[in-house]
């Protein structure tokens, strides 16, 4: 059955960056501003469509190649609307970096693009083709600034990397596709119904190549290596496109890919994941303390917040994936805001991105101190911010599952982790300024930055509303 | 008694009035205003002591709202006789702190103030919480403002101090959340249970024995980093000494107590077959407390770190108090008299902590005077302040008599209490916790000696002022309670009577072998 309507936001976004695209040869430089608008209307018209074609039920279409459920929903509302905050927040970056050029918001826009069609697939190549096309927009942005030679290398690396884990899922996918002939998610779930899946060697077989694949684009340890370095190289504002939103799109692969079709085999890709995510929380904590670069600093700290993710994805139930999607969202929240603050403080041709950057944060500016704290405290998991409740969520919904000492392990190590939250805010609260320039940001930048760092208290005091979202999409699609 | 919200009132008017704070800046107006603020909420929780129903262990002033729907979790607020003096004694104490900063701070005085008041508001919420994760939010929560006041206005090694001081408690607290998820987890797959945090539930739950002992040892984790007992205490020395005075004053006054109510309404009656298990262990800490860290404080040559050695010599006291309980219905099995010596221990130790949080609040506050003026805590760089300072020294002198015992002070109140207490239950327990009254004495008197009495060391103390009318109002008050709780102390005990009570009952209560008292059940 055909049913094109399912796909209605996809068509009309990928028709807009088409009309944006040409729109913009016939543009000069001095009309970039208006490329920048379109992209973001066409991201909040987009997610306008996405918003009232939910329905609370599921549908197929595309001859069942796509779906559109409450889940997929939620994830294409948060992918577009964070998008448009980074958007916001990298027009400073570009301008002054010298960057202000349109295929920034071009290829992320084609990125979104992908997203949206993993976060909406029904069928494993589709869910591949979505995550070619935000990985090959990636590769470019984060080699995005070409004559900076880190820049170009990160590009290098996350492309090699990338091509391998993609080539891994895709291995895996074909091994499936011998076995059972089907790509359909609810095919394949039929087949994998009947198998006995810890007998099953070749399904086992396939099952590793496929949670390799993913647990990459987690950038969860041990396929974490790409993560440090890309975050280092790649321009700031690409940093924090690929530190927030992306990951919302892995978590959607998840629950397409391993969730749905294979739910039955969750003993075999649990334990993996297990491991991975322990490994994660463990190595990414750790490492984090030893770094001084911010930019660093973060990534090992998304390393530690995957395996959190994971940890909560594994367990296998409605509550555990509506655990991870509320992680999901709201970390992504914390850690645009996060680089929102090392974008703040660049200048003109200076990037902002150790930690001697933010010192006396609170003497430069207060109240951009205070934002920092609470997004830093959000991470960290301390109440009263939205952190905690996500990190409660994840614990509570691991212990269910009986895994009581994974779940201190992981508390144990937020204590670890806290403390390289903790010297950040010492750098920014205790430390004497090097730098006493003021801190100048246009304005819908700090009321955007604003309401961002709001949100962590907001969200922190009343969880509820984002959690009822969370785990009622979840319940009404999988 | 009228139906206002006064809970909600003393925990965001606070914090409320710090943002205000913080928003009118250091301009002008920011000490009068955080003054107004913390004298209104001091005011707003007199009605608490007022309207409150002594014949009753009932929660009161209750109010709830659902909140957390999917985890069950709910704005429950309430206090009984256990949490109402230790909210006056915050109200208080907030208070005394503004007025201790008002000359004395002169960077970013208004987010000092506020940090101050949102302290308050958050200490406010641990003491009201009826609902577990409320709790565990407030406990945590406090921590931030302590953070920022310690790292900000503190002393040379503040940083370290102050992510020590953390770190340590975040530690003990997040083993705490682990219980807590876990209790709630427990209490939906038990019959007749749903799944909540309210503490009264959690209360009533019925646990085995492993899942007590494991719970009761992060419990002990928890509240002994925060109380904080021997071996965990590390923190306390380094925090008290880098802290500004009012950081100090607040940590000992207020934030010790939290872990000794912590360890009354989660530990001893949500696991209480546990807690009759392990009660060695507590006392063995609290002892070692008493005796061990007392010695300690008699070495020291900073006058804060032998104050902050001296509190948690009392604290242990205090916890010695509360686990008194078991070893007391052991050794007189379960007659009247020994209901009313576990009550008496109880009580002993809850009037120790409010009697704790004046008296080492005075100490700081003396030694922050001193500090102001002639910038060292060093013991050696006093003697004969006397001389130049007599009213100062007069307070100070007696305060030091209410920190090592004094009859007619409130130190001696709850001291008393507990010793007479613990002949009951083991005449060596008794023996070694009477030995502070020696070896507190020893370590108080001789700071005196040192600092206050003597001929005039120096040039500097030569030129002291005595106090100033700020600091004279500011000591008398402390003066005015300490020796008011000493000398009558019945309008403390007596709201509390009821709560300790019905504690003590739900303490005895084994929940392995239902309907039987814990000593009986341990033989099984």
């Amino acid at each position: 059955m055909m049913n094109i309507a399912i796909a209605t936001p996809e068509i009309f976004l990928l028709s807009t960056i088409c009309l944006i695209l040409l729109m913009d040869l016939f543009l000069g430089e001095a009309c970039r501003m208006v490329t920048y608008l379109l992209s973001i209307v066409a991201l909040l018209a987009t997610a306008l469509l996405v918003y009232s074609s939910m329905g609370g039920d599921k549908i197929t279409g595309l001859h069942d190649m796509y779906v559109r459920d409450d889940l997929g929903g939620v994830l294409k509302i948060s992918i577009l609307l964070l998008t448009v905050g980074i958007f916001v927040y990298a027009r400073k970056y570009l301008r002054e970096q010298d960057l202000w050029q349109s295929e920034f918001f071009l290829l992320s826009l084609f990125s979104v693009l992908g997203m949206m069609v993993m976060s909406s697939a029904n069928n494993l190549l589709v869910v591949y083709l979505g995550l070619e096309l935000l990985a090959l927009s990636m590769y470019v942005l984060v080699a995005f600034k070409r004559d900076d030679g880190r820049s170009t290398e990160a590009a290098m690396k996350y492309f090699v990397l990338g091509a391998v884990a993609s080539g891994m899922l895709l291995y895996g996918i074909s091994i499936l596709y011998g076995l059972s002939g089907k790509l359909d998610i609810a095919g394949v779930a039929a087949y994998v119904s009947v198998q006995n899946v810890m007998q099953n060697i070749p399904l086992l077989f396939a099952l590793v190549f496929m949670v390799a694949g993913i647990a990459f684009k987690f950038g969860a340890v041990p396929f974490h290596m790409w993560v440090p370095d890309v975050y280092q190289g790649a321009p700031t504002a690409v940093t924090m496109f690929l530190g927030s939103v992306p990951k919302l799109a892995a978590l959607a692969m998840f629950l397409r890919v391993l969730a749905e079709s294979m739910a039955v085999a969750q003993p075999g890709w649990g334990q993996m994941l297990l491991v991975f995510g322990l490994l994660s929380v463990f190595l990414g904590n750790l490492v984090a303390i030893a770094q001084f670069n911010l930019k660093r600093m973060l990534a090992y700290s998304t390393i530690a917040h995957m395996g959190f993710i994971l940890l909560g994805a594994l367990t296998g139930t409605t509550q555990g994936y509506g655990a991870a999607l509320f992680y999901t969202i709201t970390y992504a929240l914390t850690a645009a805001g996060a680089f929102a603050v090392l974008i703040l403080l660049s200048r003109e041709g200076v990037e902002a991105e150790t930690l001697d950057d933010i010192k006396g944060l609170n003497e430069r500016n207060p109240w951009y101190a205070f934002i920092m704290m609470m997004l830093l405290f959000s991470m960290a998991g301390i109440p009263p911010t939205v952190g905690f409740y996500a990190k409660l969520s994840i614990i509570d919904a691991v212990m269910q599952a009986g895994y009581l000492w994974p779940a201190v392990f992981m508390v144990v190590l937020s204590v670890i982790g806290a403390f390289y939250y903790l010297r950040a805010i010492k750098m920014m609260y205790f430390d004497k300024p090097d730098n006493t320039a003021p801190i100048e940001a246009e304005l819908d930048f700090t009321i955007l930055l604003s309401v961002n760092g709001l949100l962590m208290v907001v969200l922190g005091i009343f969880p509820s509303v984002l959690m009822g979202i969370c785990s009622a999409a979840v319940v009404a699609s999988l | 008694m009228l139906d206002l919200p006064i809970l909600s009132f003393l925990i965001w008017l606070p914090i409320v009035g710090g943002f205000g704070v913080l928003i009118v800046g250091d301009r002008f107006g920011a000490k009068q205003f955080a003054l107004g603020v913390a004298l209104l909420t001091f005011l707003l929780s007199l009605p608490l002591y007022a309207w409150f129903d002594r014949t009753t262990a009932n929660m009161q002033f209750v109010e709830f709202l659902p909140w957390v729907e999917s985890f069950n979790i709910n704005y429950h607020l309430g206090i009984d006789g256990i949490s109402m003096p230790l909210i006056l004694l915050n109200t208080f104490i907030t208070v005394l702190v503004v007025i201790a900063g008002w000359e004395v701070i002169k960077y970013r005085i208004s987010q000092y103030l506020a940090a101050f008041l949102i302290m308050e508001g958050v200490v406010n919420g641990v003491f009201a919480s009826l609902d577990a994760m409320l709790f565990y939010i407030m406990f945590e929560g406090m921590l931030i403002p302590l953070f920022l006041i310690i790292g900000i206005w503190g002393g040379a090694r503040r940083v370290y101090a102050t992510i020590k001081f953390f770190l340590y408690t975040f530690f003990g607290s997040v083993f705490l959340l682990i219980s807590l998820i876990y209790l709630y987890q427990l209490g939906g797959g038990t019959e007749g249970f749903t799944a909540s945090f309210a503490i009264a539930d959690l209360q009533k739950l019925p646990i085995g024995r492993t899942p007590q002992i494991l719970i009761f040892l992060s419990f002990l984790l928890a509240f002994g980093v925060k109380v904080p007992m021997w071996p965990v205490h590390t923190w306390l020395p380094d925090a008290h000494v880098e802290a500004p005075t009012g950081g100090s004053v607040i940590l000992a006054a207020i934030t010790l107590k939290v872990g000794g109510y912590a360890f009354l309404r989660f530990a001893l009656p949500i696991v209480p077959d546990a807690a009759a298990q392990l009660d060695w262990l507590v006392l063995f800490m609290s002892l070692t407390a008493v005796v061990y860290i007392g010695f300690v404080a008699l070495v020291q040559q900073d006058m804060k770190k032998l104050v902050a050695y001296s509190s948690i010599a009392h604290m242990g006291f205090v916890t010695l108090g509360f686990f008194l309980v078991y070893s007391i219905a052991e050794s007189a099995q379960a007659n009247s008299t020994s209901m009313a010596s576990a009550m008496l221990a109880m009580q002993g130790g809850m009037v120790q902590m409010v009697s704790h949080g004046f008296i080492s609040g005075a100490m700081f506050l003396c030694i922050g005077v001193l500090y102001d003026r002639m910038h060292t805590r060093d013991i050696n760089a006093y003697g004969g302040v006397a001389n130049r300072m007599p009213m100062f020294a007069a307070f100070f002198v007696l305060f030091a008599m209410a920190n090592t015992g004094l009859p007619g002070t409130s130190g001696f109140v709850g001291e008393f209490m507990v010793i007479l207490a613990s002949f009951k239950s083991d005449a060596w327990v008794a023996i070694l916790a009477s030995t502070t009254l020696i070896i507190g004495a020893a370590y108080t008197l001789w700071l005196v000696k040192r600092v206050i009495f003597g001929d005039i060391k120096n040039g500097e103390v030569a030129e002291l002022q005595d106090i100033s009318q700020r600091e004279f109002v500011m000591l008398a008050l402390l003066a005015g309670a300490v020796l008011l709780l000493g000398l009558w102390p019945q309008p403390l005990t007596d709201v509390m009577d009821m709560s300790i009570k019905n504690l003590v009952t739900q303490a005895l209560q084994s929940k392995i072998c239902i309907g039987r008292s814990v000593v009986e059940a341990c033989q099984l």
